[in-house]
């Protein structure tokens, strides 16, 4: 990949909004920001699409309630019914304020969990991988804009400057 | 400002006058001695009766060996007599049934007054500390809502009056609400003589009148402060009422605590459970959370409060949401070491609730829990004004059920319905409860000028 990029950090998250808000103004597409910290709103100033992890943690949550409803079927009702305090357990729906507990916990687990992993995945981290990071001081006390360049790296680089940038920089990607 | 508009005024007038003949005739149809109450017994018996004799029969005669005076299944006797070991104290036992009922039936118009009446009140309550908490935390968000919060706690002065006038009442001996303060029964009953230190008359009302003049002060001082801060070139009054709130809290949360144990739990005095304090508290924190985001729609609605956004709302309705998970876990928490131990005299009280009040007792889960989650769960659908609204309905009418489902059975066991006497109270102090709270409303600009998070709350968004 031989796209050049236009990267443009700022020492403030409000500046960094606005200047935001400028270039989306001006029509270019922003490819990436990096910040310490997150920083409100920015998604919407992106015009990022909104997440869909919540659908997806809603749908784990009723594969973790599932799954806990089976096992504790099979478990404590199939495969080994006891009589628990005066409670015989022959029947899931009589002895359901004893599973409740199980069930709430496993909903939670599996929503979770699997969200973290889908998180992860989606966002394509992985344990001991390189970081993207195009500069180190993001992850200190800079926040960096990356707009892509196609044969208009002097308007870029001028609408930059204006929006309050503390250091404007172009790198091979 | 804000002008209580004639039609509204005049609708609250109508609920009023509908509700207080609904309670008059509660109050003429209760039964006088127990021949009528025998018939009202037989005339109702005519439509149900049948269906639940047969189910309740074996639980009615075990009930009757452990907790014979307060339980409720005790109206199928006549019918289960053959089942069980009669002897020769039926008739005797009979006829103390048939006193039994009458009892039930008598404090059947009083107990509806009583659960309408705490309920609005407890709706205040629930927004009074809602209030001290957004004081105490200084927080950003809810400034702009403060005036709709202290129109509401402006309730807290009639509702609080009415509920304490209820409390004298009885303990004057014109009602049969709660049974420990009927020397007869104290003096059989061991259990209520170990308790008469704490439960008796006196200490009771003092006890009533020390809660309710905590909560009416600081609800006086703080919106005093309020308004003083309008006015006001520097911040004092602010802080004064922060300092304010956060000693409120702590007498709230130990009043509220034994308020509940009280004014509901003691009504059956024998049961008790320890985390009953919080179960309330989090029905009344619901409910009013619910009640300031209606009076909020409202007002946005009649072009007032133009500054409160959607993200306000949306606020609103994510307390409405995670205060009935709350409520549920609390519920459920109550409910399964209860059930799970099964020890006698504490599971009576849900031996009685799944038996007569299978209905309004299951049902209000689907309404306190299953509706709000599912309803409430899409961040969308928070910012959806209709939709606040209609799942607050349900929450409020849910809530209404848990109380009812506290307060009914102990009072008058299975002789329950939700008729002209219920219905009447609601309306009753709903018109009341309209009339204070907008009337409040007109007394303050409905916009508070200096307090110093008001540009953050105006620029309050998510």
């Amino acid at each position: 990949m031989a796209n050049k990029v236009i990267q443009a950090l700022y020492n403030d998250d409000d500046v960094l909004m606005l200047a935001v808000k400028k270039v989306k103004a001006a029509k270019h597409h922003i490819e990436e920001v990096y910040c310490p910290f997150p920083v409100h709103g920015l998604d919407k100033a992106m015009g990022l699409a909104p997440t869909r992890l919540a659908i997806t943690a809603f749908m784990y949550g009723l594969v973790g309630l599932a799954v806990a409803i089976t096992m504790m079927n099979y478990i404590m009702i199939e495969d080994w019914p006891q009589d628990i305090g005066g409670k015989p357990s022959f029947s899931y729906l009589e002895n359901l304020p004893a599973f409740v507990p199980i069930m709430f916990e496993l909903t939670v687990f599996f929503a979770a969990h699997l969200m973290v992993i889908t998180f992860y995945m989606r966002s394509r981290l992985w344990p001991f991988k390189k970081a993207e990071n195009p500069d180190v001081r993001t992850t200190d006390d800079l926040f960096l804009m990356e707009i892509e360049i196609h044969d208009n790296e002097a308007d870029l680089h001028a609408l930059l400057a204006e929006t309050g940038a503390v250091e404007i920089k172009v790198s091979q990607k | 400002m804000y002008t209580f508009s004639n039609r509204l005024k005049i609708a609250s007038f109508i609920l009023m006058a509908v509700g207080a003949i609904g309670i008059a005739i509660g109050f003429m149809s209760a039964p006088s001695n127990v021949a009528e109450a025998k018939a009202i017994v037989a005339a109702h018996a005519g439509g149900h009766g049948d269906a639940h004799a047969t189910e309740d029969h074996a639980v009615s005669h075990e009930a009757t060996e452990t907790h014979d005076e307060d339980h409720a299944s005790m109206t199928d006797h006549a019918v289960s007599s053959d089942a069980h070991e009669t002897e020769a104290h039926s008739e005797d036992h009979s006829a103390a049934h048939d006193e039994h009922v009458l009892h039930q039936l008598q404090n059947k118009p009083w107990a509806a007054l009583y659960v309408a009446a705490f309920f609005f009140f407890m709706i205040a309550l629930g927004v009074l500390a809602f209030y001290a908490i957004q004081r105490a935390a200084q927080a950003g968000w809810s400034p702009l809502l403060f005036r709709v919060m202290e129109g509401i706690t402006a309730y807290l002065v009639p509702g609080g009056i009415i509920v304490f006038l209820i409390l004298v009442v009885s303990v004057a001996h014109m009602n049969h609400l709660f049974v420990w303060m009927d020397p007869e029964v104290v003096a059989h009953d061991k259990l209520i003589q170990g308790k008469a230190g704490y439960l008796n008359g006196p200490f009771f009302l003092v006890r009533a009148a020390i809660f309710l003049s905590g909560w009416i002060a600081y609800r006086w001082y703080s919106r005093k402060l309020s308004l003083a801060q309008d006015a006001a070139d520097d911040n004092t009054n602010f802080v004064k009422n922060f300092r304010l709130s956060a000693a409120f809290l702590v007498f709230y949360l130990v009043t509220e605590s034994m308020m509940s144990w009280d004014w509901i739990m003691s009504i059956d005095p024998h049961w008790f459970s320890t985390l009953f304090g919080w179960y309330i508290f989090a029905s009344m924190f619901v409910s009013g959370i619910t009640v300031i985001a209606l009076v909020t729609i409202y007002l946005k609605s009649k072009g007032l409060l133009e500054q409160v956004n959607d993200s306000h709302i949306h606020d609103l309705a994510k307390f409405m949401f995670g205060i009935s998970v709350f409520w549920t876990y609390l519920w459920f928490s109550q409910f399964m070491l209860i059930w799970y131990s099964n020890i006698p005299e504490e599971v009576t009280y849900y031996v009685t609730r799944i038996q007569d009040y299978n209905l309004p007792f299951f049902g209000m889960l689907a309404l306190n829990f299953i509706f709000p989650l599912l309803l409430l769960m899409n961040s969308d659908f928070k910012r959806v004004n209709w939709f606040v609204v209609m799942t607050g309905i349900v929450i409020l009418a849910g809530h209404y059920l848990d109380i009812f489902n506290a307060i009914m059975p102990s009072a008058v066991g299975d002789q329950w319905f939700i008729g002209i006497p219920e219905i009447g109270a609601v309306l009753f102090f709903a018109g009341l409860f309209i009339y204070t709270v907008f009337n409040a409303l007109t007394k303050a600009p409905i916009t508070p000028k200096r307090n110093p998070f008001i540009e953050e709350s105006k620029h309050f968004h998510y």
